[in-house]
This record gives C-alpha cells, structure tokens and sequence, in this order.
C-alpha cells in the first residue's frame, strides 16, 4: 500500500512539474515580445531593453524558467504588470476568499447530496426519488453561471429581493464582513456539485440495498433505519469519497464562472479580468496555483480510494 | 393522491424522456437557425431606450443598448451551434482516431498515446483554455480548437476500451490471420462496432461544447460585440436584472433547454442500444481507469 501510494504521489509531482512546464511554455509561444506586449507599440528601443533585462527575457530559456519556478516556489512570483504591486500579496488575499467559497460549498453540499441519495435509494421510484432525479437531471445539464444567474435572477433582482446580486466588499475586507453575499456563490456551487454526488451515493446505495447480507440483515428483522445507516452506508460511502475529490477540482474551472457571475474577490475573478489586462505574473500564478489544486485534488481522491479499498490496502494489486 | 404523483412524475422520466429531449433540442436549433432571417429588427440597431419592458414593439423588451431583446436572440445562436459541432467532430474525432489505435496496436504507440492523453487531462481544462486565449486572444477559430482539445483525451479512452473488447473478437483474429492491412482492420472491422460509443460520445460532448462555448463567451472570450450572441448577450445585460431581466433570461433558458435536451436525448439512445436499465455511464465507467494505476490521473469532471 505504501509503494501504491508513493508512486501516486511521485506521479503526482511530475505531473506538477509538467503542468508548470506547459505554462510556461505557453508564455513563450506568445506572438510577440513579453515587454513589447507590456509597453505598448511605441516603447522606445532603450524601455525594451530595460524591461526585456526586468523580465529576464534577455537570458536562455531554461535560466527564465528556472526563475520564474523558483520565485513561485519561494513564493515571489514577481510584480504586477499592471499594477506594480507584489503578486502575492494581490493574489492570496483572492486565494482565501476563494477557499471560503469552496470550504462552505463542500460542509453544506456533501451531507446533503449524500443524505438526499441515501433516502432516494431507501424507497426507489418513489415520489422523493423521482422529483430530486428529475431536478439532478436538469441541474447537471445546465451549465453553471446560468445556474448561478438564475439563482440572482430569483432570489436578488426579480423575484425576491433577499440578496445582494452581487459580492462588493470594499478592498482590503474580509468577505466575512458582510456574509451576506455568501449564500448566493454557495448556493450556487452547492446547487453544481450536487448531481453528480447525489447520483453516486444513490447509485453505491441501491446496489448495496440489493445484497446478500443486506437481505440478510432485513430477514433477520433488523429496523430499515439501522440496515441504512449501520450496514449499508459504511460500504457505500467508499464510492464517493473519490467522487467528492473529483467534483471540487473539477471546480478548479467551475469557480472562474461562478465569481465572475457575481463579481466575488476571488482567484477565478482575478484571473478573468488579468486576461484581459494581460497581466503575466497574475496569469501565471494563478494557472499554478489552480492546477496545482486541481493535481492535488485527483491525488488526494486516489489516495484515499487506495486506502478505502481493502483489495488495495493489502498490496494484492501489485501481484499481476 | 402521493402515488398519483409520484407514478405522473415517473411516468414522464422513463416514457418520455428521449422525446422531451429531442423536443427541446429541435426547438432551439430550428429557432436559432432561422432566427436571423425572421427578427423584426436588426441585431445591432439602437431601437429605443435601454432596457425597456416587453411591449407591443418589442416582445421581450429591449437591452442594454437600447436594442430589441427578440432580434438579438433569434440572431444570437447559430454561430453557437457551428462553433460546438465543429469543436465536437473535432474532439470526437481526433479521440477516437486515437483511441482505436492505441487499443488496437498495443505496446509503445498505446503508452505514447495514453500517457499523452493522461498528462493533457491533468490540467484543470477550462483553466488551461483561458491560458490560451489569454495569450493568443479570443478567436473563435482557437475557442474551437481548444474546446474539442479539452475532449480528444477523454474521448481517446473511452475508445480504447471499447477497442481492446472489440479487438479481442474472433472476426478480428481471422483477418489478422489473413494477413488484412491494419488500417483497413481498423477501419472494416473495429469502427463498425464501436458505433454505440460514438453516438453516446458525440451526444455527450455536443452537450459539454455547448456549455463550455457558451460559459467562454458569457466570460467575454468567445463572439465580440456589437454581434448578437447568447453568452455575450447574458454578459453585457445582467448589469441590468433589475430593471429588466428578460435579455439575461431567454438566453440563459435557450443555452439550458439546449444541453438538458441533448442529455435526456443521448441518455434515452444509449439505453435503446445498450438495451434496457443500462445507462449512458455505464460506458465511461467501464473504462475508467483503475485508480491503482498510479501512473493514470483520473479526468476530473468525467461526468459531464
């Protein structure tokens, strides 16, 4: 199991470093010179030079990438083009903001999605079952800043005027200085991750009601209650962890849309508006850091499918 | 009145599901496609003050411009569907053209091409597309281009699993044995009977094109303005939801009847080819990697 798992891991930080190659590369490929880009078309051939030697473009390519890498990774990414300001201290303040987002969006959305499908597996085709399918169904298939802006559409402009529409915080505050726009970003990504976590538990769960020692369980004359959550959800919970994983990098992407539908001060925002500013080092940075949540995610999922799974746990894979 | 309900709500879900969606999915195309040639105006000219309400005039009011909501959005879907079918066969395509090949030939060209596909969908997708349009700009040649590379890699595994079955089959062995050129195995023995994934896929994806078109476009790097375009339109209108919010609304219905329609329509086609209770995940989950595998990612997001 620990060979199982240190090879993941190693694959893991070669696909990070991959991933940090592409992106850099990328850069590289961009029709035109970085500083020209930068200053303008008409920069001075002495302001070329002076930026051309600020941004290290006068150096081989592997000295460039060896210090833009390494910047990153002592956590100097550099300056803001745009700006002047230090990347960091632009970027993490947005990474925080974002992670609140996320973190409140998984402690709602999981125990709900697993507890909708837990009692839409406990009495199948039934009224409960059928109308959550339904409306899984419809929400997987629309995409999610339509989502979220029918979420405004309803509960902010509308409809209802409960909610601010949109998340102005004034800058340098914490978004927990007014909470209030919170709940239509959460709602939304709970309303994104839900299908695919509901589908799964419901899934794992109808199969497990239909097994032998399950049958057994109820012929026994245990409650419905008990056969659900002592026997049955242990082995059905397994499924989903990775599921869980794979749905939050899946929102490495999904988090772009839904803060720029509501214009909330996170990475996904920044990195919208620094596109069309066309400022590198943000760029840069945040693909990083994004990817590398997205690489760290699908590493933690496999990790702990390997360590749920006893046909892993034991190492009987690695004997083909 | 309870079982009513509930057996009114399932008989929708299991009779009429492939028909809602292929309901939905004409509505939209049919209307997007003649949309241009029936609006009452011109997409682009200034008809009267912004964000007016419905009218006699102007049916679903005007937008931010001051321009008729109808005419923009009859005008604003058919680049929509060319970009998404062409970033779809391209996908679709490209994935099973390799997919076939790595499952079929095995060895060193199987890894090269799975390998690749593993480390391409290692990257977060929609973060990889804006780096790319970041530094290229927002052409819509390249939104194309990228959206059907974010589905080649994915795309390509689904085909080699349904290769290696295939390619295991007695008709396969007894034209290798005959000394048949591999590309005409390929393409007389193995394409045929992967159909079912292939429509499964091409459903699938149309969906996941739409969506990701679209959400690039709402972003503002898909169709420019002034040009009339769905995502665009929910761009430049939701500033005004609350003084109107039916230039945000009608596109956003139009882009969900659209991708709910698709889905509903490939689900209800892989059950009718894979024959009763199957469902459309069945297929991707056949050839999902096992996760032991250290060496393979798992594609965030395989569900959409």
């Amino acid at each position: 199991m620990k060979r199982l798992i240190g090879r993941r891991l190693f694959f893991g930080v070669l696909t990070l470093f991959l991933v940090s190659v592409v992106i850099f590369a990328a850069t590289e490929i961009l029709p035109g010179n970085a500083a020209r880009a930068v200053l303008g078309r008409d920069a001075t051939p002495a302001a070329l030079t002076a930026m051309e030697k600020r941004m290290h473009l006068d150096r081989p390519l592997t000295t460039q990438y060896a210090v833009w890498l390494g910047g990153i990774l002592t956590g100097n990414p550099g300056t803001s083009l745009v700006n002047g300001q230090n990347v960091m201290a632009e970027v993490m303040p947005r990474v925080r903001n974002s992670f609140t987002l996320l973190v409140l969006a998984g402690i709602i959305g999981v125990p709900l999605s697993v507890l909708a499908g837990i009692l839409a597996a406990s009495r199948q085709a039934g009224l409960f079952d059928n109308i959550v399918s339904v409306t899984a169904l419809g929400l997987a298939a629309t995409p999610e800043f339509a989502v979220g802006l029918l979420t405004i559409i309803i509960f902010a402009t509308s409809v209802f005027r409960w909610l601010p529409p949109v998340s102005l915080v004034p800058p340098g505050s914490s978004v927990f200085s007014r909470p209030e726009i919170l709940v239509l970003p959460v709602l939304t990504l709970v309303l994104v991750i839900f299908p695919y976590l509901f589908r799964m538990m419901r899934g794992s769960m109808v199969e497990i009601l239909q097994s032998d020692y399950v049958e057994m369980a109820r012929l026994k004359g245990v409650g419905s209650a008990r056969i659900i959550f002592v026997h049955a959800l242990p082995n059905a919970v397994a499924p989903t962890i990775q599921v869980v994983g794979l749905t939050f990098a899946y929102l490495a992407g999904g988090v772009v849309l839904v803060e720029y539908v509501f214009a909330y001060p996170g990475i996904g925002q920044s990195l919208v508006y620094s596109i069309f500013a066309r400022d590198l080092p943000v760029i840069q940075f945040e693909v990083v850091l994004l990817s590398a949540f997205y690489v760290g995610l699908n590493i933690i999922a496999d990790i702990a499918t390997i360590l749920v799974t006893p046909k892993l746990r034991a190492g009987a894979w690695q004997t083909p | 009145m309870r079982r009513q309900l509930s057996g009114a709500v399932g008989g929708i879900l299991s009779l009429g599901a492939g028909t809602v969606g292929l309901a939905l999915v004409l509505f939209v195309v049919v209307l997007a496609l003649i949309g241009p040639f029936v609006r009452p105006y011109s997409p682009t000219a200034f008809v009267g003050m912004s964000f007016a309400h419905p009218s006699a005039r102007y049916w679903l009011g005007t937008d931010v411009l001051g321009r008729d909501t109808l005419s923009r959005v009859l005008a604003g879907g058919w680049r929509i569907l060319v970009m998404s079918i062409a970033a779809t066969l391209l996908g679709v395509g490209t994935g099973a053209l390799l997919g076939i090949t790595a499952g079929y030939s095995k060895g060193v060209i199987d890894d090269a091409i799975m390998r690749t596909s593993d480390v391409l969908m290692a990257f977060p997708q929609l973060i990889l597309a804006l780096l790319f349009i970041s530094l290229i700009g927002p052409k819509l040649w390249l939104v194309t281009i990228l959206v059907g590379a974010i589905h080649a890699p994915q795309v390509a595994r689904v085909f080699r699993g349904a290769t290696l079955r295939v390619a295991a089959e007695d008709f396969v062995r007894h034209a290798e044995s005959l000394g048949v050129a591999t590309w005409r195995i390929i393409l007389r023995e193995i394409l045929p009977n992967v159909t079912t994934p292939l429509m499964v896929e091409l459903g699938l994806r149309l969906a996941y094109s739409v969506t990701l078109i679209t959400g690039l476009s709402f972003l503002g790097f898909g169709v420019q303005p002034p040009t009339a375009d769905w995502g665009t339109m929910i761009n430049e209108n939701r500033i005004g939801l609350m003084a109107s919010p039916w230039p945000v609304l009608v596109p956003i219905i139009l882009i969900a009847l659209l991708t709910i329609g698709m889905n509903l329509l490939t689900d209800a086609l892989s059950r009718a080819m894979l024959g009763r209770g199957r469902r459309v995940e069945l297929v991707a989950l056949d050839d999902k990697p096992d996760p032991a595998d250290a060496g393979m990612v798992v594609a965030g997001g395989g569900t959409r």
